[in-house]
């Protein structure tokens, strides 16, 4: 009883430690901070769904919901975010039921499930893209800007974003919580193992599959949505498809995801390994550095080219070679020439 | 017929051979050591940088260096198998696949700082074949036949030679055939070797028609797992149907609607089989 009691009473210390974390932060390390705390309600989502072996390689299509739904409904009708997030997430949970329930009902399992999920996080990344009338298309999108405003959710301080953030993870981990003590986690294991003895033991093995599924998608929406307020920028290659999506497997699995804390560590170790590797290569490779100065140069140079170009390439990059190539010499390294007449 | 459907058709046929091209190392690797190497695009994505690295910075003939990229695929596929799918060939299919996901991140992380993220391409520019009305891009021709003689070449390799006989057979039961003294090991890095030179020969193709990048993978990776998927893993002839399939689908529906469309149309088309018949079109 005291081993409980102390462990709850550390709990909450440990919390009210997390709330507290932003007085004493640099505003960039606030930056982390939120971006960390966003990150792991994500892992966290995707863990859900990922322990009981029902492995998603495609929640970046729930993400990519989550960020351009309240988005669109505020740019086009005025919605406040707090009514587009549920929506948001209610139009994530729907998608999931949508390819979720023929394949738990056709017993769709193992690489085969990854691969129609791999399949799902693809088709939202090019139905944000085909929409590019109203998504801005690869070139992304902002929130309307309004200042200063909860009602927009556009607010002041970073340490305000983390207070929101931090909600949300809180929910996240009240999930997993919920799903650890009550009789889903037995029966979801039971399932993991070996489906046909789980049925005939009497578990609804669709029922829990769906009931899963749809927590573990709509937190993910979540997650994305408070990423795309955050940042006031959205775009179809950072919020869908397959590269966000195996960074969220990876990052998860990394932190380990069959303990409740295991994403949030994940999201920790991915970004501080992020930052601390870059800084290593940076010092490693300091004298490649000069170049990336170059590079940078010949690539506004090259938007500056295709501006008057127009940015439109349909054929996949053919368009490419006869393009801005005179920003490179032959074989298209870059020269010092090219660069002079920039 | 509308003279553009025709062209958007037959276009269609090329990147079939484009996509069929691609499959026939991963559908390989599948068949035999029944593991998915979710990082066989980015394979290919080195291997491009390869010929691109031999061709423009050493001066190597073009041919010389599209030989070395294939060399540089064959030994990226056998590492990929000595270290990450060796040690864990006795795990579930799905940590294998995890497993070789990592390295997609590898890869793509040691290519950006290799070479950054610019689009990089070799500066030499087929030519558009036109035939009445319609234009046919040279490279796809190209890309198209080299797909046929491929095919044809492994079909010939596992169908005629003794080494190709012992790869068939580990594919039908892996457990005898070591009973039988054939050395398994040996066998999976050579298959390994040939699945990682099939995505070099693809990246020679691939490197005429598109510029490289380090994220290049995303783009056609995807399509290339529908593909074998939907040929049913680790067949050679379905993963070919599928190719041409899902080929025409994006290309006719390019015809109609915008082409993200047409990819769109793709996946849920693929989306729909797996979920009516997973084993694909020709799987038992």
């Amino acid at each position: 009883m005291s081993g409980a009691g102390g462990a709850r009473a550390l709990g909450y210390a440990a919390l009210a430690a997390l709330a507290a974390l932003p007085f004493f932060l640099s505003s960039y390390f606030q930056h982390l901070a939120v971006q960390i705390v966003i990150w792991s309600l994500v892992y966290t989502g995707w863990a859900l769904m990922g322990r009981f072996r029902l492995t998603s390689l495609g929640h970046g299509a729930f993400l990519g919901v989550g960020a351009y739904v309240p988005t669109l409904l505020w740019n086009n009708y005025g919605v406040t975010p707090w009514l587009g997030i549920p929506a948001a997430m209610a139009l994530a949970i729907l998608l999931a039921m949508v390819v979720g329930y023929p394949c738990f009902r056709l017993k769709v399992v193992g690489h085969y499930f990854a691969l129609v999920t791999l399949a799902l996080g693809q088709v939202v990344l090019l139905v944000i893209v085909a929409a590019r009338e109203i998504t801005g298309g690869s070139l992304g999108m902002t929130p309307r800007a309004v200042g200063h405003s909860w009602y927009a959710l556009q607010l002041p301080d970073k340490a305000s974003f983390y207070a929101v953030a931090l909600g949300a993870w809180l929910l996240g981990i009240a999930a997993w919580h919920w799903v650890e003590r009550g009789m889903q986690r037995p029966a979801l294991e039971a399932i993991a193992e070996d489906e046909e003895a789980a049925a005939a033991v009497g578990i609804d093995v669709l029922k829990e599959k769906l009931r899963i599924t749809a927590l573990s998608t709509g937190l993910t929406a979540l997650g994305g949505a408070l990423y795309a307020q955050y940042l006031m920028y959205l775009n179809p290659e950072s919020m869908s498809g397959v590269g966000i999506s195996l960074q969220i497997v990876f990052a998860a699995i990394a932190g380990g995801m069959y303990s409740m804390f295991g994403p949030t560590v994940g999201a920790c170790l991915h970004h501080r390994a992020q930052r601390g590797a870059a800084r290593a290569v940076r010092h490693a490779f300091r004298r490649r550095r000069q170049y990336d100065l170059r590079r940078a140069a010949c690539r506004v140079h090259h938007l500056h080219a295709a501006r008057h170009r127009g940015l439109g390439r349909a054929d996949g990059g053919a368009a490419e070679a006869a393009g801005p190539g005179h920003a490179r010499g032959p074989g298209g390294r870059i020269t010092l020439d090219s660069l002079r007449r920039f | 017929m509308d003279i553009y459907l025709l062209e958007a058709i037959i276009n269609g046929l090329l990147l079939g051979g484009v996509l069929a091209l691609l499959s026939l190392g991963l559908n390989l690797i599948f068949g035999v050591i029944d593991v998915v190497w979710i990082v066989y695009a980015e394979i290919v994505m080195s291997a491009m940088y390869g010929v691109y690295w031999l061709y423009s910075y050493y001066h190597w003939p073009l041919l010389l260096a599209c030989v070395g990229a294939i060399g540089i695929g064959a030994l990226i596929g056998v590492l990929v198998h000595v270290v990450v799918i060796q040690p864990i060939l006795g795990s579930a299919p799905i940590n294998q696949l995890l497993a070789t996901g990592g390295l997609l991140f590898f890869l793509q992380s040691l290519a950006t700082l290799l070479f950054g993220t610019d689009y990089r391409n070799l500066g030499i520019r087929l030519p558009v074949i036109e035939i009445g009305d319609i234009f046919i891009s040279f490279s796809r021709l190209i890309a198209f036949f080299m797909a046929l003689v491929g095919a044809v070449l492994l079909y010939l390799f596992l169908a005629k030679t003794y080494l190709g006989t012992a790869i068939r057979a580990i594919a039908q039961d892996r457990e005898i055939m070591g009973l039988m003294g054939v050395n398994e090991r040996r066998i999976y890095v050579i298959t390994s070797a040939i699945g990682g030179g099939l995505a070099g020969l693809a990246a020679c193709l691939l490197v005429l028609q598109y510029d490289v990048h380090p994220f290049i993978g995303l783009t056609f990776g995807p399509i290339t797992f529908m593909v074998c998927v939907l040929g049913g893993l680790g067949n050679m002839i379905g993963g070919f149907i599928a190719a041409f399939i899902i080929s025409q689908i994006i290309a006719v529906g390019g015809y109609y609607f915008p082409v993200e469309v047409a990819e769109v149309l793709a996946f849920v088309f693929f989306i729909v089989m797996i979920l009516f018949r997973p084993q694909g079109i020709l799987g038992k």
